[in-house]
């Protein structure tokens, strides 16, 4: 830490400014070598030496929102994790997936994290969904010069609309590009590098209005498609019993299902499979 | 030649002794107090927006009373530190202590150098893991810091809210039981009530109060507020805890986890997410004890 952290001294003055609400802002006044986006970028492509996170889906149901990720992490051909976990709560009501460069994402995730608690415990409310989502895409936009060394970061941003007009759907979903646009989509959106299998999978699967399980079991099946097809995507593993993480946003807040809730659907998507030949 | 105006250190520092607990001494009282599960907050403040109690970390509360506007910017700055302590390096680095001593310095700075001290006195609280492990930090505003056992009181009439509360407080009170005793102490002094000219005076109800609660058995933020129905209904079981101590059969319910209907999610239930509370908070039950 440096002279601007607070310490034997008491508060600096920047503590004590009224300059807002905002964690990530409050950093860049007091402590900007904490920022992500404030270091140096590496001159040359750097992609292949950091460990990748690959897929994540989300997928909406009738009464919130669902996201998983499997549990792969890759390093140009090499698999560096098998057990990464790879979509997080963001707080209460949201949750956020990523894929790209593993360190600077996981950095991301916590700096947002902190970010939202920081306003809540400022404010005293919450932030609204829509502007919890154009947060993490500022996020996102600061991190352009890395993301062109090949340390991008693309997440994926879901949560429960606590004002939700009635009949609207109250689980929403934001997908983002490295650039920090910020796309709202409707019903499920995939992002990493086997989000195209996940994506044709639940073109084939989701349905508007799908009940809990139903939209477990699409999401699953979309990630076991893309673990198919995709080398950077980890399959289920049964051995090792690592299974994808999913998460369940709805009125009572963000739960990250058991291993062995997500186990008994996978397993029954493993022997379907096995019963037809492989094919899904 | 006009002579300089020389005052002497001691006179300023009385002057500004003075100014600053007359300030303090205008304003309602607040207490906190320990209890079974945690740190108990009440504060007297009708407003519902203005908070004079508020969440600092994890597991660290505050409280104050004085200006609202110098000690909002306080607990700015205390949640503040919290949040790049516990970002450049872990949660579990965030104290009370270390939060305690920050205020201590700045107030001690601000009333030694600045014409005009602070008029704000503040409670740190830190629970722990087992009652043993509760922190409460006391601080005023020449930036002396005192670390209290049981409870403490501040404000306006803190020495007279004080004596009552060490007739009538025991260790590891239910939430109930403890409310109900720092409520009556509360009433007995103020002049909502009637309690600052003598006779019995009437309870502060349920709109006059601010009431938070540090919950250990909440698994990551423990501070959660205790608002509307929930607190109405954890006053009257404290009042009923009143009528049945003659009955001997009497158990003293823990209300906090008997939110009335109607209580939107997250206010009663202490294991319910709310936003107050972690991700997925409700996953790990509590463990009551």
């Amino acid at each position: 830490m440096n002279e601007s952290s607070a310490g034997r001294s008491g508060f600096p003055p920047a503590y004590l400014d009224r300059v807002g609400s905002s964690f990530t802002d409050f950093l860049a006044a007091a402590a900007p070598d904490l920022l992500p986006g404030r270091r140096p970028h590496p001159q040359l492509p750097v992609g292949d030496l950091t460990p990748h996170g690959t897929t994540i889906v989300s997928v909406a149901y009738d009464r919130g929102v669902l996201m998983g990720g499997d549990r792969r992490a890759t390093m140009g051909n090499l698999i560096s994790s098998r057990d990464i976990e790879k979509v997080y709560p963001a707080d209460a009501w949201s949750v956020i997936g990523i894929a790209g460069a593993a360190g600077i994402a996981i950095e991301m995730v916590r700096l947002y994290q902190v970010e939202l608690e920081h306003y809540e415990k400022i404010e005293g409310l919450t932030l609204s969904l829509d502007g919890k989502a154009n947060r993490l895409a500022q996020m996102i936009r600061g991190n352009l010069g890395a993301a062109l060394q090949g340390l991008a970061v693309v997440p994926l941003f879901a949560g429960y609309d606590l004002d939700a007009a009635p009949g609207a759907s109250p689980g929403r979903i934001f997908s983002y590009d490295v650039t920090g646009g910020n796309y709202e989509e409707r019903g499920y959106a995939a992002v990493g590098s086997g989000s195209l299998f996940a994506r044709s999978s639940l073109k084939k699967t989701w349905r508007s209005g799908l009940s809990g399980d139903a939209a477990t079991r699409s999401l699953l099946e979309a990630l076991y498609d893309a673990a198919d097809d995709d080398s950077a995507t980890g399959g289920p593993d049964p051995v090792r019993k690592l299974y994808p993480i999913v998460y369940r946003v709805d009125a009572e807040g963000s739960v990250r299902l058991t291993d062995d809730e997500v186990a008994a659907v996978t397993d029954t998507i493993i022997a379907e499979r096995a019963a037809a030949d492989g094919q899904g | 030649m006009t002579m300089p105006y020389y005052a002497s250190p001691e006179q300023l520092m009385r002057d500004r002794s003075e100014y600053a607990r007359k300030g303090i001494s205008r304003g309602r009282s607040v207490a906190v107090v320990t209890y079974a599960d945690g740190v108990l907050f009440i504060a007297e403040n009708p407003s519902s927006t203005l908070h004079k109690v508020g969440e600092l970390y994890d597991r660290i509360g505050f409280a104050a009373v004085g200006r609202y506007s110098e000690f909002e910017s306080l607990r700015v700055a205390g949640v503040r530190l919290a949040d790049v302590r516990g970002y450049s390096y872990n949660r579990r680095d965030v104290t009370g202590r270390v939060i305690a001593n920050a205020y201590a310095q700045t107030l001690g700075e601000i009333f030694t150098q600045q014409m005009k001290p602070y008029e704000v006195e503040l409670c740190v609280a830190e629970v722990g893991e087992t009652p043993e492990a509760d922190q409460l930090f006391r601080l005023t505003f020449d930036g002396s810091i005192v670390d209290e056992p049981d409870f403490v009181v501040m404000g306006g009439q803190a020495e007279a809210v004080t004596g009552h509360l060490r007739e009538h407080f025991l260790p590891g009170m239910e939430l109930a039981e403890a409310l109900k005793v720092g409520v009556q102490a509360l009433s007995a002094v103020s002049p909502a009530t009637g309690g600052a000219n003598g006779g019995s005076p009437a309870l502060l109800t349920a709109e006059q109060l601010e009431v938070a609660v540090l919950d250990r058995r909440r698994p990551k933020r423990a501070f959660r507020r205790v608002v509307g129905a929930a607190l109405r209904s954890l006053l009257d079981s404290g009042k009923a805890a009143v009528g049945a101590e003659e009955e001997p059969t009497h158990t003293a319910a823990h209300a906090p986890s008997a939110p009335a209907p109607g209580t939107p999610a997250g206010l009663g239930e202490p294991s319910a997410p709310d936003t107050g509370g972690t991700a997925g908070g409700g996953q790990h039950p509590p463990t009551t004890t």
